[in-house]
């Protein structure tokens, strides 16, 4: 799967637009089916239906909360507009006993996990810190420091592979997948996590989406070379896919799930794709990008070209298509009611869970706090 | 009771946890075939395999990263940094993600993992072999910061330490590794001495010394000599350094009326600082004396032909003792 190819390293200077890279791909922008040697899946009418119900869903929930950080219901919001093809191809491609450690961006592989998606609004609306159990949802709990979760992730790989979870039955073996950004593939942590991985062969993917920036700096402030290129200087193999294909991305990361849970070892695969929106509601990316970009990859829609191959081939009409924007409107419509309704946290339960079985600092604070706070109790 | 090394001592309880929890792993660098530079974890893989002793890539971020994985999958690693020096390059896992995960998580996810570090000077060694960088754990909320001074101590604490739910960075004193005291290691582990409780180790009456690790044997150093002038000194050895367990310091400075903490680290924004506030704050009335520090200066640690003259000794203390008095 790796390909050694030599090009030339761009050596700063001006940059002359993306590359056609070269990728996986198995639907292009204009909805056609093509084939790769290596990749082939076949979807019943039922599956590809269900990916295009997941990408507009989850292209819909991503909208409403940046429409609620507008509004000041959010403190802020990471928007995932233009990767759910890469959130939605890798999430189906779980199995259910796999685990996945994400960053802060994941919105669209949490839906896919079949997570509530309200999990993850308490942290952006500052009522939490996220807060649900990593574990029992085969979800860890976002992190917000670049990288460091390739290292969590890499050691419970490791724990599968101790307990002897490693093996061929598909049902029971587990694998891990790791998904972080272009940026997070300078930090230590991504690269040590490459190389703990490696040398203990542990059941993981590495899954990279590539959406050409890191807040406002483009990928050539990254790296010289493909990204997927520099799993070969850790001995696994590395692939490129086409981010945007929804069924390129679930082939792809299906099988290096599978090659990891059967013991082959790590994979990283690089998803081509692009971060339409800002970074985050923070962001004013028209400080750093231009509009041409942004309208080349709009070309690229990941949903679009999924209605166009349902439509070719005949196997959804209008009455489908309008049934799933009026579905996805309702889930979003019941997103958007149950933020607005989610409490504001009593303050003393910040003292909570500093540790699991208390601290006498931390129990004094809170018993100082309260006595602080009830000698205000009835005054003005 | 047996007579131990307090390197051994740790040897021997790590090795009781191993055997006790099936859970339990060691992770470090050189930490299998030769037992760790110091020899703590000395013949644990070959009894126990390099599933469970591992030896390690030489990256400090990557070990204490991926124990956090380990321990959300349900081990309970134990981690060892080789020396003091070597562990920044894991702070930010520390203090980011080992001290928060269980806080982030609201209770549903607890990290029961052990760093252990070998800290302190006086063992003649080059740079960043020496260092006391306790204070940076012990300011971090959900870390738990305990330090060993003697074998029977370091016997129990360690396996204590594994046996808790907490994350706790377990500091070791590399100079005294080769002291020798009796350790019953008969005992049962829930008889131990609590994990977070300190321990007056010496009863007096007129004067507090307050330390903690290597310190603790250079205070009672100091009370064996002040004895011969008369002076009666307590000595309090802390033992955990986050939380600290004031209640024995607070009886101890209400009976004598005086002070001294005594650490190897810096004394600006050290744990003698955190001690001397406290102790302003609950016993001002009892005070005779300012709390007086006896610590490392505010510069890098030294080179090692100076560093007799860096770190705390009985002779500082005893100045301290003395000025104490002067007030």
């Amino acid at each position: 799967m790796t390909r050694v190819e030599r090009a030339a390293p761009r050596r700063g200077g001006k940059r002359s637009g993306p590359p056609e890279p070269e990728f996986v791909q198995l639907l292009t922008p204009e909805g056609e089916r093509v084939s790769h040697p290596d990749y082939s899946v076949d979807f019943t009418d039922d599956e590809l239906r269900g990916l295009y119900r997941d990408l507009v869903t989850v292209r819909k929930l991503d909208a409403e909360a940046t429409a609620l950080q507008r509004q000041g219901e959010l403190g802020i919001w990471a928007s995932l507009l233009g990767q759910e093809a890469a959130q939605v191809g890798s999430g189906r491609a779980l199995r259910t006993q796999d685990m996945a450690f994400p960053t802060y961006r994941e919105h669209g592989v949490l839906y896919c996990r079949n997570i509530d998606p309200i999990m993850p609004l308490g942290l952006f609306r500052g009522v939490d810190q996220g807060g649900w159990d990593p574990v029992a949802n085969r979800f860890n709990t976002y992190t917000i420091v670049i990288g460091a979760q390739t290292l969590h992730a890499t050691g419970y790989a490791m724990g599968v592979a101790k307990d002897g979870k490693v093996g061929d039955d598909d049902e029971t073996s587990e694998a891990v997948i790791a998904y972080f950004g272009d940026g997070a593939t300078s930090q230590g942590d991504v690269n040590e996590s490459f190389i703990f991985s490696s040398v203990y062969n542990a059941p993981i993917v590495f899954f990279c989406q590539n959406n050409q920036y890191a807040i406002s700096e483009p990928l050539e402030r990254q790296t010289r070379i493909p990204l997927y290129q520099r799993a070969a200087g850790f001995g696994f193999p590395g692939i490129r896919v086409d981010g945007n294909d929804v069924l390129a991305t679930y082939a792809v990361t299906r099988a290096a799930l599978d090659n990891a849970r059967h013991g082959q070892g790590p994979t990283l695969i690089e998803a081509y794709t692009y971060r339409m929106g800002a970074h985050t509601t923070s962001d004013d990316p028209t400080r750093y990008r231009v509009a041409s970009e942004v309208e080349a990859w709009q070309a690229k829609d990941p949903i679009v070209r999924m209605r166009k191959l349902l439509e070719k081939q005949g196997i959804a009409d209008e009455e489908f298509f309008k049934a799933v924007d009026e579905q996805a409107r309702v889930e979003a419509v019941k997103l958007r009611e149950r933020v607005l309704s989610m409490p504001d946290p009593d303050p003393v339960t910040m003292f909570d869970n500093v540790y699991p079985h208390g601290s006498p600092l931390v129990d004094k604070q809170r018993a100082e706090f309260e006595t602080y706070h009830a000698s205000f109790e009835g005054s003005h | 009771m047996e007579t131990l090394t307090l390197g051994k001592a740790i040897n021997l309880g790590l090795r009781r946890a191993m055997e006790d929890d099936a859970k339990v792993l060691i992770m470090g660098e050189d930490v299998g075939k030769l037992g760790g530079v110091f020899r703590i974890t000395d013949g644990l893989q070959k009894d126990f395999g390099d599933e469970r002793v591992i030896d390690t890539p030489l990256a400090e971020a990557g070990i204490v990263g991926t124990a956090v994985g380990l321990a959300l999958r349900g081990y309970r690693p134990v981690v060892e940094i080789q020396f003091d020096g070597f562990v920044y390059p894991a702070y930010d896992q520390i203090v980011c993600q080992v001290a928060k995960f269980h806080y982030r998580s609201k209770g549903k996810v607890k990290l029961p993992m052990v760093i252990r570090i070998p800290f302190g000077g006086g063992i003649g060694a080059v740079e960043h072999h020496s260092e006391s960088p306790e204070a940076y754990f012990s300011h971090t909320a959900g870390l738990k910061v305990v330090a060993c001074s003697n074998p029977s101590d370091a016997y129990w604490m360690i396996q204590q330490a594994i046996a808790s739910d907490d994350p706790i960075i377990f500091f070791e004193p590399k100079r005294r590794y080769w002291e020798k005291g009796e350790v019953d290691t008969a005992a049962s582990l829930s008889a131990a001495y609590p994990l977070h409780d300190s321990r007056v180790v010496r009863p007096g009456t007129d004067v507090t010394l307050l330390a903690y690790g290597p310190m603790v044997r250079t205070c009672l150093d100091a009370a064996t000599a002040a004895a011969e002038d008369g002076r009666n000194l307590e000595v309090i050895d802390l033992r955990s350094l986050s939380p600290l367990d004031m209640g024995p310091v607070f009886d101890s400075v209400r009976k004598t009326g005086r002070a001294v903490v005594v650490h190897e680290a810096p004394g600006n924004l050290g744990l003698g600082a955190e001690v001397a506030a406290r102790i302003t704050e609950e016993c001002f009335y009892s005070l005779e004396a300012p709390v007086l520090r006896v610590t490392g200066y505010d510069i890098p640690y030294p080179a090692s032909r100076m560093e007799e003259e860096f770190l705390p000794d009985l002779d500082r203390v005893l100045d301290a003792v003395d000025r104490s008095f002067g007030f």
